[in-house]
């Protein structure tokens, strides 16, 4: 008895820590619209600054609460909404997303930049000692979290419900026009939000801080706060007190979990259970909450869609981009080039390239976002390796099933999901897939997972040119594969689906099909790309398809243009490269590169000043969705897709 | 003519001793992107007077309401309130300095209560809650009995009765309306216009967007008729509404 009363008393502890975590994001989103997936880092940030100023610097504890909430905080969430969020306003719903996820692999870079992660830091208790009730032990730090969890909630509640600020930052997501109509600044209210938010998110981290026995982790501090989603979700991102009692259920449900199932289950599964449970939680939650309960505060955005090539400009612009890649071959393997590995780098370019086709086709066309292409990436991979040595069409085919099988499994219970929810969805499944599987020793083995080169009867992919060729030939037939998905009446269902679902269900097609259907080949593309990868590489481990580059790649896509296949491949091209230049410095490339291309649903690639005009491109008509296109006439990319504004 | 002043528009709210502003609308094109909507409007609204904007849909009397209430910049000219260009001065600015402006559809935030949405209207300095409640449910008696109800919840007249209970309690020098009877039952629209017509007793200088002629012109003593992004004609409301007509079946 005493035993559960230990584990309720600490999983209320540790519930009261996402609790504040998750008020700071329901906050934000009341305040802003903008679910803030750079929660958990900013409370890394915030945890990691509080270890240097008490434990490297000894600051008085209060002192350093003062500098990190008060003045930390408050001033990084006004700059992030005047720098980052404001320009953001009237943007499609997508973008917030990808900007908050910037600022995540920012913050992180930034962090492993400033603080060595192979250095430990523990983080002491804020107040020390303990005291017994009803036979238990109780720490003074337990009853500190829990009544700073409580005082938050209560104190959040009153500002919202019987303050007139609390109704201005509540009415600012419904209507900011109107309530700069009645008097009020919407930006400044806004601000308001970004800065309680930022606040809680620190208050969160160095509250949570001592809980983490092996340290703070970078990565896993981060993650932590996943938990506090779970509860925002339930609350409905509205709810403070249904957030607060989820997240209280959590951190409860978490420790009877870990005390009472898991010291019966085998040793080996113990470190992936314990570390997917936060993410079991919130995928339970999105696809449990009812679906009118969870609704976006979206905002309409009238995008113009890049003009769509036809089937012989595709054939021709693929046949010319294979007619280069031979000549790549060619000057790479008997120039000066020869013997290094640039070849290898334009497979992996490729095969990268394959999964931005993906991601062209699910969040381009269809509009779902998914942060988890590079979790049936790696799935992919471990199929092909474990078919046939790795080295067989049977193992690219299998890895395709397989993926398309998995993604069509995820897609299911996700269907009713749509922007933020869907998004929130794959970053579960990506993070479990990552931390539960992929981190499984038993799954790539302790040296990685051989996959052998293609072997084809008659024909050798042994050397590095054959087997670039071969990759790029799936490229383009993927490309081709995806621009022929376009023209399609399919093609033209992921468009309307995309434009609104209300009318596409209303006209009798059936939204659930199309969602399957198009997470499922996108979910094959990915696996085959895995497959591609780990024939290229010859060995693939975990750490080639964790969650964080995943989400970095799909920033590149839309930094480049998700709407294009030239998108794409540009951005697996830099993503490449620069991984070879300053491969910690992705995160910092990424995030840099999606604020500042801010609101430009086109990407890079759809900024009208940097497109010109061939003079014998023939002046292209309108696009198949009604809109025309941007600049007529504009150069034609990879794929014979021609880049317009977006 | 003075620019962006802080002074408010034609006194302080609820002093009616002062003479309320005119609307000077001066040679005003406005777009949306490359399209562009308003071609260079002129028109002047008289203080203290009701001024119906009439015009099909599609004629940029709405986008001529956003330029003047300051929630779209023109691309060239300049409106002028008062003596005052309102120049870039941010929406928030001008309705604290006395400019209300009812939009389109339902103003009014669907997620907060009524008295929530009654609380937000006392950002207009001098005012306090209880005022504001008490001279709401005076003129509209139905939403006493809502104010713990969710705005959005309301049926549509109760919502446009919330809406203009802003103009009602903060009592403005200009009053802009755009297309007040939208979607609502004749007997809804007629109380509506009938508060219109108190408050322009009152001093105020109220414009007003409409799509039906009858309604507007019985309020008011100006009208003009916009086409296409220009001012088509401009006169009595009896002279407009017969003008309507054939603009309206053209």
């Amino acid at each position: 008895m005493s035993n559960f009363l230990q584990y309720t008393v600490f999983g209320v502890m540790v519930g009261a820590g996402y609790a504040i975590a998750a008020t700071g994001l329901v906050v934000t989103y009341t305040t802003s619209g903008v679910f803030n997936f750079a929660q958990g880092a900013v409370g890394m940030i915030a945890a990691l600054s509080y270890w240097e100023l008490v434990s490297a610097h000894h600051v008085p504890v209060l002192l350093a609460l003062v500098i990190l909430l008060v003045f930390g905080a408050s001033i990084s969430g006004a700059l992030v909404e005047r720098v980052l969020m404001r320009r953001l306003h009237g943007a499609s719903t997508e973008r917030p997303v990808m900007v908050t996820l910037g600022l995540m692999v920012i913050l992180t870079g930034v962090a492993t930049l400033v603080w060595n992660p192979t250095t430990t830091r523990q983080v002491g208790n804020m107040v020390n000692g303990q005291f017994r009730l009803v036979g238990i032990n109780i720490q003074y730090q337990e009853v500190l979290i829990i009544g700073v969890a409580l005082a938050v909630a209560v104190a959040l509640r009153a500002l919202f419900y019987s303050s007139r600020t609390g109704y201005a930052l509540r009415a600012v997501v419904d209507d900011p026009e109107l309530l700069a109509m009645s008097g009020v600044s919407p930006n400044r209210m806004s601000q308001y939000g970004w800065i309680l938010g930022f606040m809680m998110a620190a208050l969160a981290g160095v509250l949570l801080a001592p809980t983490q026995t092996t340290g703070i982790n970078i990565e896993a501090m981060t993650l932590l706060v996943v938990n506090g989603y779970a509860a925002a979700i339930v609350g409905r991102l509205k709810s403070i007190p249904v957030t607060f009692a989820a997240a209280i259920g959590i951190g409860l449900a978490e420790n009877y979990i870990l005390n009472y199932i898991v010291p019966h289950v085998p040793q080996t599964l113990v470190p992936d259970i314990t570390n997917a449970l936060p993410i079991v939680f919130l995928f339970i939650a999105l696809v449990t909450v009812p679906a009118v309960r969870l609704r976006a505060a979206g905002r309409l955005t009238t995008v113009r869609a890049p003009r769509v090539a036809s089937g012989k400009e595709s054939l021709v612009a693929g046949v010319v981009f294979f007619g280069l890649a031979i000549v790549a071959a060619i000057v790479f393997s008997h120039t000066v080039f020869r013997g290094t590995t640039i070849l290898a780098l334009g497979g992996v370019v490729m095969s990268l390239g394959i999964v931005g086709l993906s991601l062209v086709l699910l969040t381009g066309y269809s509009g779902q976002v998914s942060l988890c292409q590079f979790s049936f990436m790696g799935i992919g991979a471990f199929v092909m390796g474990n078919i046939a040595g790795g080295g067989s069409l049977l193992g690219l085919l299998a890895a395709t099933l397989v993926c398309a099988a998995v993604g069509a499994l995820i897609a299911l219970p996700t269907i009713r999901l749509r922007d933020l929810y869907l998004a929130l969805a794959t970053f579960a499944f990506a993070s479990a897939v990552t931390r539960g599987f992929f981190a499984d020793g038993h799954i790539y083995g302790n040296g990685g997972l051989s996959i052998g080169r293609i072997i084809v009867p008659g024909v050798s992919f042994g050397n590095d040119n054959a087997e670039f060729l071969m990759v790029t030939a799936f490229f383009v037939l993927a490309a081709l594969m995806v621009l022929a998905i376009r023209r399609s009446l399919f093609g033209r269902r992921l468009v309307a689906l995309n434009d609104s679902p209300a009318a596409y269900a209303t006209v009798g097609l059936n939204i659930g099909f199309t969602k399957v259907a198009v997470f499922a080949i996108a979910a094959g593309m990915a696996g085959l790309a895995g497959a591609l990868y780990g024939t290229v590489q010859g060995v693939v481990g975990q750490t080639d398809f964790e969650i964080f580059p995943g989400i970095i790649f799909v920033l590149f896509v839309t930094i480049w243009s998700i709407r294009t296949v030239s998108g794409a491949f540009l951005a697996s091209l830099t993503y490449v490269v620069l991984s070879q230049v300053w491969f910690n410095g992705l995160g910092l490339f990424a995030g840099m590169g999606i604020i500042l291309i801010g609101r430009a649903a086109g990407g890079i690639l759809g900024i009208e000043a940097l497109q010109f005009q061939l003079p014998w491109v023939k002046r292209s008509v309108t696009g198949t969705e009604g809109v025309t296109a941007g600049r007529q006439g504009a150069i034609p990319a990879i794929g014979g897709e021609t880049r317009a504004a977006g | 003519m003075t620019d962006v002043a802080a002074a408010p528009i034609g006194g302080a709210p609820g002093d009616r001793h002062q003479i309320p502003p005119s609307i000077v609308v001066d040679g005003v094109r406005a777009a949306y992107g490359r399209i562009e909507v308003l071609h260079g409007v002129d028109l002047v609204v008289p203080p203290a007077s009701v001024f119906a904007l009439l015009g099909p849909n599609g004629a940029g009397k709405s986008t001529l309401l956003k330029v003047i209430s300051g929630r779209m910049r023109p691309s060239s000219g300049q409106v002028l309130v008062g003596d005052k260009a309102i120049g870039k001065r941010p929406t928030e600015k001008l309705a604290r300095s006395g400019l209300c402006a009812v939009p389109e559809g339902r103003g009014i935030f669907p997620n907060l209560t009524v008295r929530e949405n009654l609380s937000i209207w006392t950002y207009r300095g001098g005012l306090n809650l209880r005022d504001v409640e008490e001279r709401t449910f005076e003129a509209f008696p139905r939403l006493k009995e809502r104010r713990r109800q969710m705005a959005g919840t309301l049926s549509g007249g109760e919502q446009q009765m919330l809406a203009i209970s802003r103009a009602l309690v903060t009592e403005p020098s200009v009053l802009l309306l755009d297309e007040l009877s939208m979607g609502l039952a004749p007997l809804i629209v007629a109380e509506l216009y009938e508060l219109v017509g108190n408050l322009a007793r009152r001093g105020m200088t109220i414009l007003l967007v409409e799509q039906f002629v009858t309604t507007a012109v019985a309020v008011a003593t100006r009208a003009a008729i916009m086409v296409h992004g220009r001012i088509e004609q401009e006169g009595t409301p009896q002279e407009m509404a017969d003008a309507a007509l054939s603009v309206y079946l053209a």
